[in-house]
């Protein structure tokens, strides 16, 4: 069974009296465990798939099953649930609330999950096991204007982590990083996909950002035009090792400071 | 989400930005503060009024003459002397009244030795002292006997006694003269201080006011009577009784006014409350208004929060707060705001009615439900301007929200 199955799916948008098709149509299915990058240019309705599938936004006709479930018609509060329960969500600008423990952001998930909570020894365990996936244990209690815009990620992915999701949503995840923290991200990605089986959707604009995954689904127009699997797939961790070793203390650079929110 | 992390939650938030936090807090503790202040003031002239008129006696009711009335010509109040001894007579056969008095006053010059004093000589009957709750310091009061016999004896008012005789001496069976007049001194009566009417009650001498008609005014009439009911919850029935006794004394037809008025001490302190709560509801209608601005301080402050903290409302919604955590996490931020507000107000309005009390000598008392009533007002104020910028973060789109810049 699919994790991701979706069935003409269409998304209409209407701004004052014009019509917006951002999706006219789309049909596809994501099997567990795979590495999915989505790109097209900018208003080839990749945003709006991702919203959909994120369970952000539902679809204007057509059906989306999530883990077998149908979830394109859910009310608000149960897309809410869904979310917090199904998706992992990584963004371009980090989205860590300030003057909050990198380990507070972690947990804070865990606060909304509705059935059962936990308690905080509980969560404080959770937390620590999903930033040590994210090898930064040894950061849990700075706050983000203390670490660089790559830890801030890191830490941004423990946090989609942490309730155990079936797809993890990744939407321009290096789109605020430089090269060398682009790759040890998509190498974090990649392990997880690999070691844990993690599906991953990784939606970008950057072409050589999306051959770190197994498969490319290309958009154009509202429609999916090309989908096949990454011949030359890249290997983060290999191409790491051929680096030059980085600067010591890589600081944040000033540009990221403001950057998580308020 | 549990309530308590929220309140956590929320606590973090206004931390963030304490001297924003600090000057929102400040109009609801302005508010709350005037409005302590006020309702302190107010109550404080409620309880001296009440004790005032406690001290001229609980049970007391008062007959004055009223206005005259004939032929369609009518005279101001008090222009009718239609109360006579025997009318005060009729009065003692109301079986709810236990104590009834003449009273009929002249003001006149009393002298001792070289001392001289200007003050009331109040003609009254044996009962006044019970019905008036009032003790003599000195001596004793004067007798039923001296009543009918219209002897030429007095009690002093303790002022009288101070300015005739000097503080703290007992001037019992001294003659002093009145209009020429030799009185005996029988005693003097304790401290009354000021009546409901804002007299001095302890200017004033006493005598039988027999005495005071026969020797001294010359007049037929008593000025008023003093009567008390058996208790103070036979108060307005004995009143009724007295208007009704009166009524058929004087021969007044059915449908025509009155020509002598009834008061008791309800009817004083009503009166003399109006006053003060006139006074007072103006200032908590201004301590109000400086409430309301307080409040819609928070709300400004709220509105302005939300928009800054769009992008964290559209990440808390995207990894799964609902509506309802959003407008819970905003609300109990508003209400922690107005809450903290309150109680610091309240605090700050206690210091404030102290200090009215110490410098403009006012009395002042905060009642306990005034207490209650503020913070519940706050807490109030809190969920009332909070609810609209909580419900505009809840109801935010959380993709337009997390793409806010």
């Amino acid at each position: 069974m699919p994790v991701i199955s979706v069935k003409n799916l269409t998304k209409i948008y209407v701004v004052g009296e014009i019509e917006v098709r951002a999706l006219r149509g789309v049909s596809l299915d994501v099997e567990a465990g795979e590495f999915v990058a989505v790109t097209g240019p900018s208003g080839s309705g990749k945003s709006t798939f991702m919203h959909i599938v994120g369970c952000l936004d539902r679809p204007t006709t057509g059906e989306y099953h999530l883990d077998g479930r149908d979830v394109s018609k859910l009310s608000k509060d149960d897309l809410a649930n869904v979310r917090n329960s199904k998706i992992g969500f990584v963004f371009q600008g980090f989205n860590l609330l300030s003057r909050t423990t990198a380990l507070d952001n972690v947990e804070l998930p865990l606060l909304y999950m509705r059935k059962n909570g936990l308690r905080s020894a509980e969560r404080h365990k959770r937390a620590m096991a999903a930033l040590e996936a994210v090898n930064l244990t040894d950061r849990f209690h700075h706050y983000p204007n203390q670490l660089s815009g790559g830890q801030q990620q890191r830490v941004a992915i423990a946090r989609s982590l942490i309730n155990e999701p079936s797809i993890l949503l990744a939407d321009e995840p290096t789109g605020n990083l430089d090269t060398r923290t682009s790759i040890e991200v998509m190498g974090i990605f990649q392990r997880l996909n690999k070691e844990r089986g993690i599906t991953v959707l990784l939606i970008t604009h950057e072409a050589d950002i999306a051959e770190y995954g197994t498969r490319l689904i290309r958009f154009r127009d509202g429609r999916v035009v090309t989908d096949q699997k990454v011949l030359h797939r890249r290997n983060a961790a290999d191409e790491l090792a051929a680096l030059p070793p980085p600067e010591p203390d890589q600081i944040a650079p000033p540009e990221h400071e403001g950057e998580a929110a308020h | 989400m549990s309530l308590l992390m929220t309140l956590r939650i929320a606590f973090k938030a206004l931390g963030r930005n304490k001297l924003r936090t600090a000057l929102t807090m400040l109009g609801m503790i302005i508010g709350v503060a005037a409005v302590i202040a006020m309702v302190a003031l107010g109550s404080g002239a409620q309880a001296m009024i009440e004790e005032q008129v406690r001290s001229t006696g609980t049970n007391l009711i008062t007959i004055s003459p009223g206005s005259f009335n004939m032929g369609g010509v009518r005279g101001g109040g008090g222009t009718s002397t239609r109360l006579t001894p025997e009318d005060a007579e009729a009065l003692r056969e109301i079986p709810e009244i236990e104590y009834v008095s003449e009273s009929a006053g002249t003001r006149s010059q009393v002298i001792y030795s070289n001392q001289n004093w200007n003050t009331q000589i109040e003609g009254v009957n044996i009962d006044l002292p019970l019905i008036r709750s009032w003790q003599v310091q000195y001596g004793t009061f004067f007798t039923a006997e001296d009543v009918k016999s219209a002897a030429k004896v007095c009690v002093l008012g303790a002022n009288v006694a101070d300015n005739l005789f000097g503080e703290g001496v007992d001037p019992t069976d001294v003659q002093i003269r009145i209009r020429n007049q030799p009185f005996k001194v029988l005693g003097v009566m304790t401290r009354k201080g000021a009546s409901g009417g804002g007299q001095n009650q302890d200017d004033q001498v006493f005598a039988p006011y027999t005495t005071v008609i026969k020797k001294l005014s010359g007049q037929q009439n008593i000025n008023r009577i003093f009567a008390a009911s058996r208790t103070a919850d036979e108060l307005s029935s004995a009143a009724a009784a007295v208007t009704a006794a009166l009524r058929i004394r004087h021969g007044i037809e059915p449908g025509d006014t009155d020509d002598f008025m009834v008061q008791t001490q309800d009817d004083i302190v009503a009166l003399r409350t109006q006053t003060a709560s006139t006074m007072s509801s103006l200032l908590m209608g201004i301590a109000a208004v400086s409430l309301l601005v307080g409040g819609i301080g928070i709300m400004n402050i709220m509105l302005v929060s939300v928009t800054e903290r769009t992008r964290e409302i559209g990440l808390r919604m995207a990894i799964g707060a609902r509506g309802f955590d959003v407008l819970l996490q905003f609300l109990i931020e508003a209400v922690v705001i107005s809450l903290a507000g309150g109680l610091v107000g309240i605090g700050v309005g206690y210091l404030a009615s102290e200090g009215i009390k110490v410098y403009m000598q006012s009395p002042t008392l905060i009642p306990p439900d005034a207490i209650i009533i503020a913070v519940g007002f706050s807490a109030a104020v809190g969920i009332f301007f909070g609810f609209y910028p909580a419900r505009k973060a809840a109801g935010l789109d959380p993709i337009e929200a997390l793409r806010f810049e």
